[in-house]
């Protein structure tokens, strides 16, 4: 269970690495046709990963931006500073 | 506002407990070169920005460095965790460090200095705001430098090297802005 959550949680990782460094290049370089596509092209693909990670467990991000199911899936152990929440990861 | 996103930017798995390079490594944590006060620092000097671009980078920076600071509480964490007290008790400072917050991440240096916002400035004015964040950029590369220098631990470097390099490429983008800030500069001149 931890090796195919760790391996979705990679993949988002590195989706969201390049939208990140996509978003500080943009905000210097605005204009940048290239950047832009490639950008909007990130934010789908981690739509489609982060959708399919908290099916199955539970939300990223709390505050009404993902759905839970019950018992409320926010609490679940482990806490990303945690070790086996990277294990497997590198 | 701000959203929690419930993983690390970039994944910390250390299997071998190093309660002394965890002393070390919190100065990145709370010390005066650390990535608390480099989120502090550019989310503080937000609203005197001109421009809307470096309003932006000030911004969205000042969230990764949160990312970090999170990363770095993960090092510490799990060098601490399991370290063997009688390793913790060989050594003076980690000694008197253990003594005042046992295995706990506090925001100061390995020594137990207390963070302090001295250890950053929002000056009011974009130029001098700017310059200070790509000398803190500087700073910060050559800190995890000398903790790559420390660590032997491959767990450690790793993620030491990774954060080594986001500085560099803030320090790049942080250069564009200042850029922009002189054609702003120029651009007033004219009127
Ligand atoms: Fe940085």
């Amino acid at each position: 269970m931890h090796n195919s959550r760790n391996r979705l949680l990679n993949q988002i990782r590195a989706i969201e690495f390049t939208t990140l460094e996509l978003n500080l290049f943009l905000n210097s370089h605005p204009g940048d046709q290239q950047a832009l596509r490639d950008y909007n092209n990130g934010v789908r693909q981690l739509k489609a990963l982060k959708n399919e990670y908290e099916r199955q467990y539970g939300p990223l991000i709390n505050f009404g931006f993902g759905y839970s199911r019950s018992p409320w899936q926010w609490i679940n152990e482990p806490w990303p500073w945690e070790r086996e929440s990277n294990r497997g990861c590198n | 506002m701000w959203l929690y996103e419930k993983k690390l930017q970039y994944p910390v798995n250390i299997k071998k407990p190093n309660y002394k390079l965890a002393a070390a490594i919190l100065n990145q944590f709370g010390g005066p070169d650390g990535e608390l006060a480099a989120s502090l620092r550019y989310l503080s000097q937000r609203p005197s920005m001109p421009i809307p671009e470096a309003k932006a980078m000030l911004n969205d920076i000042g969230t990764e460095e949160l990312a970090h600071f999170e990363m770095i509480q993960a090092m510490v964490h799990q060098l601490m965790k399991d370290a063997p007290i009688e390793e913790i008790a060989a050594d003076g400072a980690t000694a008197v460090y253990y003594t005042d917050h046992g295995r706990a991440s506090w925001i100061s240096t390995g020594t137990g200095v207390p963070f302090t916002g001295a250890y950053i400035q929002s000056k009011g004015d974009p130029i001098a705001d700017i310059y200070e964040d790509m000398a803190a950029e500087q700073k910060a590369r050559a800190t995890y430098e000398y903790l790559i220098n420390l660590a032997d631990d491959p767990d450690v470097i790793d993620p030491l090297r990774w954060l080594r390099e986001r500085e560099v490429v803030h320090f790049q983008r942080f250069g564009e802005i200042m850029n922009k800030l002189y054609e702003w500069k120029d651009s007033k001149k004219i009127f």
